[in-house]
């Protein structure tokens, strides 16, 4: 298989999942934490990039590191989590560049989906469907958690369960999104198909399946352009994105 | 009277070692409407969280075994953040289409609100629709968080109107917090006044009193006296 074919189908398999399990971040108003952990990524990125292994591989143990701190220190503190999420994330920026390789900056910060291993695409592409799968499984249920936790609990909805559940699922796409968008754009990929869509959807249903292939057209489309232009396939694939945002707003209900 | 169907003994509930709701007991008897007013900050909601088995209390409350509890919640600002229609709102619970459609006609509403997305509803329909809600998996108690809250005034009488026929059409049991009045004289067969503890209990006509309610209402919130040895700070 051509390796532009192997970046095309691992970008639209991860940029289409992000999208979907973006479309539950909204609501919840947590679009803007793929970021912070993106961020937190990096000390990982740099790890793998230097011993040359899987930057996800790489990215998340750090992911769940940085959820984990986040967790421990707001029930400690009882300080509002996004100043926290603020200490950790910019101590993770802070720590990944004193060993982080320069050569290979960019690759760690928008990401290079153009040169994806075959392994690599393979895993990536079965880690993709696995969550596609498991977000399907825990949608309603979490969208009951997303309108009201009272409401969830007394349906007898196990809500500790399940966000624990959504938060592995987060911590998977940032690790596997970092080999499309880098550590850097990592919020975009999960925000702006889901917002996009919200533009658009009359319904849960229309929704659901617009956040999905916005994320896969702008994955599309991003690393079609970088065909093209040879400018790096990451800010590209984010650039379409936004452009079809700003489209939507012409369509906005 | 029908059989007990709550029991609630020696309720407290602490939040950050203070007493929000302090020695509550009482009983409610089945296809009773019980009203539950307070002023702002009485401990109403928590005491709903408690029948709701959310919130750590300490003592005895104890529903029947038969009780299946319907739970209609006060507001739910971010539902506006899901684009939802009614469909799909019901089916978050497993209710199908056609079931919808009969709750729907039992709320009063038409079955073009099945399309209808749920963040377009006036405050009233939606407030029928949670109602609705409550009602789909058949329960035998319904808890309501301030029926009327935020609901306009044209909405009002159709949601009293639908209160008002549930009570005679299905023997339910209802528990409602609020903070107002006229609600409790137009559908409580029986009123609990709660300001923290347990001011008065029993048919509203005869107890809520303008003494009891200036009672309730007025009553600066009351301190414990510690009582300090010579020569300690207070």
């Amino acid at each position: 298989m051509s390796q532009f074919l192997l970046s095309l189908l691992s970008g639209m398999f991860i940029g289409g999942a992000a999208g979907y399990l973006g479309s539950l971040m909204l609501p919840k108003r947590m679009s803007l934490t793929a970021g912070p952990l993106g961020h937190l990524a990096l000390p990982g990125i740099a790890l793998a990039l230097i011993y040359g292994f899987n930057i996800s591989l790489g990215a998340f143990p750090f992911v769940i590191l940085g959820i984990t701190l986040i967790w421990v220190f707001e029930r400690r503190t009882k300080l509002p989590p996004e100043a926290l999420t603020a200490v950790v994330f910019a101590t993770g920026v802070a720590v990944a560049f004193f060993f982080l390789p320069i050569e290979q900056a960019e690759t760690a910060l928008v990401g290079d989906i153009l040169s994806i291993q075959f392994n690599d695409a393979v895993s990536s592409i079965v880690l993709c469907v696995l969550t596609f799968f498991i977000v399907g499984k825990i949608y309603s249920k979490m969208t009951l958690i997303n309108i009201s936790e009272d409401l969830a609990k007394s349906q007898k909805i196990n809500v500790g369960k399940y966000n624990l559940v959504y938060l592995m699922l987060i911590a998977l796409i940032v690790a596997l999104g970092v080999k499309v968008v880098g550590g850097l754009l990592t919020a975009a990929i999960v925000a702006i198909p889901a917002v996009t869509s919200r533009n658009l959807a009359k319904s849960l249903t229309q929704y659901k399946f617009l956040s999905l292939s916005f994320g896969i057209l702008s994955s599309t489309s991003g690393i079609f352009l970088s065909q093209l232009t040879s400018l790096p396939a990451g800010p590209l694939i984010i650039v379409s994105s936004a452009f079809m945002f700003l489209i939507s707003m012409i369509f906005k209900r | 009277m029908g059989n007990v169907v709550l029991r609630v003994e020696n309720l407290n509930v602490k939040l950050n070692g203070e007493g929000v709701l302090i020695d509550l007991s009482f009983n409610v008897h089945e296809g009773e409407i019980l009203a539950i007013l307070g002023p702002n900050g009485a401990g109403k909601t928590t005491l709903l969280k408690v029948f709701l088995g959310v919130i750590p209390f300490e003592g005895v409350v104890k529903w029947e075994k038969r009780v299946n509890i319907g739970y209609v919640p006060q507001r739910l600002p971010f539902i506006k953040d899901v684009p939802l229609n009614v469909k799909e709102f019901f089916q978050l619970k497993n209710v199908s289409e056609s079931e919808t459609k009969k709750i729907l006609r039992l709320i009063g509403l038409e079955d073009e609100f099945l399309w209808k997305k749920v963040g377009d509803l006036s405050s009233g329909q939606f407030q029928r629709i949670l109602i609705g809600w409550a009602l789909a998996s058949d329960p035998n108690v319904l808890l309501f968080d301030e029926p009327l809250a935020g609901v306009d005034i044209g909405g009002q009488e159709s949601v009293y109107t639908l209160l008002e026929r549930l009570k005679v059409d299905k023997n339910l049991t209802v528990l409602f917090v609020t903070h107002e009045l006229s609600i409790v004289y137009r559908l409580a067969d029986k009123v609990l006044c709660l300001n923290k503890r347990m001011f008065c209990t029993g048919a509203p006509k005869e107890k809520l009193t303008p003494k009891a309610i200036s009672n309730l209402y007025a009553s600066p919130v009351k301190f414990y006296q510690h009582k300090h040895k010579q020569g300690e700070t207070p």
